[in-house]
């Protein structure tokens, strides 16, 4: 049996931690985080499948990292209604309806019809004072309001995703994350009626079986 | 092929690849982004992968049943 070799991107978990960790101490780190928003959806479209999600991700890794070797995972099955598709799609609706709204607030804080509120939102409800990572900014204040807005969303996301790794499989999360969600959808949308070859008939004649 | 068993891949395969990190012998890849596939003839039916994946998507199935 072979061991499976490790990559320089399998290292890529340390990212979540750097990643939530400077936006403690400067919330305009924020904006990197579009990396890892636009990154999976650009791989999709070109045609890279969930290479983002199978190799890239550091979110996943480090889902896996706790759950799996650092055994904080129950491990126990993920509840049937968290992989069905109204949740899955209900919950990208829903986070997509959030990321508009936090847009919003962008724009109003742009035009001045609103104050920047130095609060990172937890879960969408608990407004969490987070003052002390803003020194002001060069830029204009909806820089500091999206970097806020941003913030929030990837906190929420890694609390979400550590409660149901803590209760489920460690990757629980990957089942319903808007950002998964979105790569399969674009990859079954290239991929149009095609199947893939299982490996059980033999139309082909290629003589040996294929996966993928 | 020694083994009774394999795995399949169910329809709930949200494509994450946890399975293919586990699989001793790379029996499995995930298609096109889609879902995962088992290279059936090379699975030799551990079960790590039926364990992982987080959809519970993934069955072992006596070989003979063609799917
Ligand atoms: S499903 Fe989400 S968290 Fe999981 S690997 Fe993909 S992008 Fe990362
Ligand atoms: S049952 Fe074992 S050998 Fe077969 S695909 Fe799963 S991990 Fe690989
Ligand atoms: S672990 Fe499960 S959901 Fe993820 S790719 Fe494999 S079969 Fe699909």
């Amino acid at each position: 049996m072979k061991q499976q070799q490790l990559h320089w991107y399998d290292r890529l978990w340390i990212v979540t931690p750097i990643y939530l960790g400077l936006g403690c101490f400067n919330i305009l780190f924020a904006w990197v985080g579009m990396i890892f928003f636009c990154l999976p959806l650009l791989i999709a479209i070109f045609g890279g499948g969930k290479l983002y999600c199978n190799r890239y991700c550091d979110r996943g890794q480090f889902f896996s990292l706790l759950g799996g070797r650092l055994k904080l995972s129950r491990n126990y099955p993920t509840p049937r209604w968290m992989r069905s598709n109204v949740f899955r799609y209900g919950f990208l609706i829903f986070f997509f309806i959030m990321f508009f709204q936090m847009l919003f607030v962008t724009v109003l804080v742009g035009s001045g019809a609103r104050d920047l509120s130095q609060f990172v939102t937890l879960l969408w409800t608990f407004r969490v004072p987070w003052h002390w990572a803003y020194h002001g900014t060069l830029f204009a204040p909806w820089v500091a309001q999206f970097a806020f807005g941003f913030y929030s969303i990837m906190l929420t996301s890694t609390v979400i995703g550590l409660i149901v790794m803590v209760l489920f499989k460690p990757r629980s999360w990957c089942v319903f994350c808007p950002m998964g969600t979105m790569t399969q959808l674009i990859s079954r949308l290239r991929a149009g009626k095609s199947e893939p070859c299982t490996g059980n008939c033999v139309c082909c004649n290629e003589g040996d079986h294929h996966a993928g | 092929m020694a083994s009774k068993n394999r795995a399949h891949v169910g329809q709930y395969c949200v494509a994450c690849g946890c399975c293919v990190k586990v699989c001793p012998i790379g029996a499995i890849s995930v298609w096109k982004g889609v879902k995962a596939v088992v290279d059936t003839l090379r699975c030799v039916g551990c079960g790590r992968c039926a364990n992982e994946c987080p959809a519970g998507t993934i069955e072992m199935i006596p070989r003979e049943v063609v799917q």
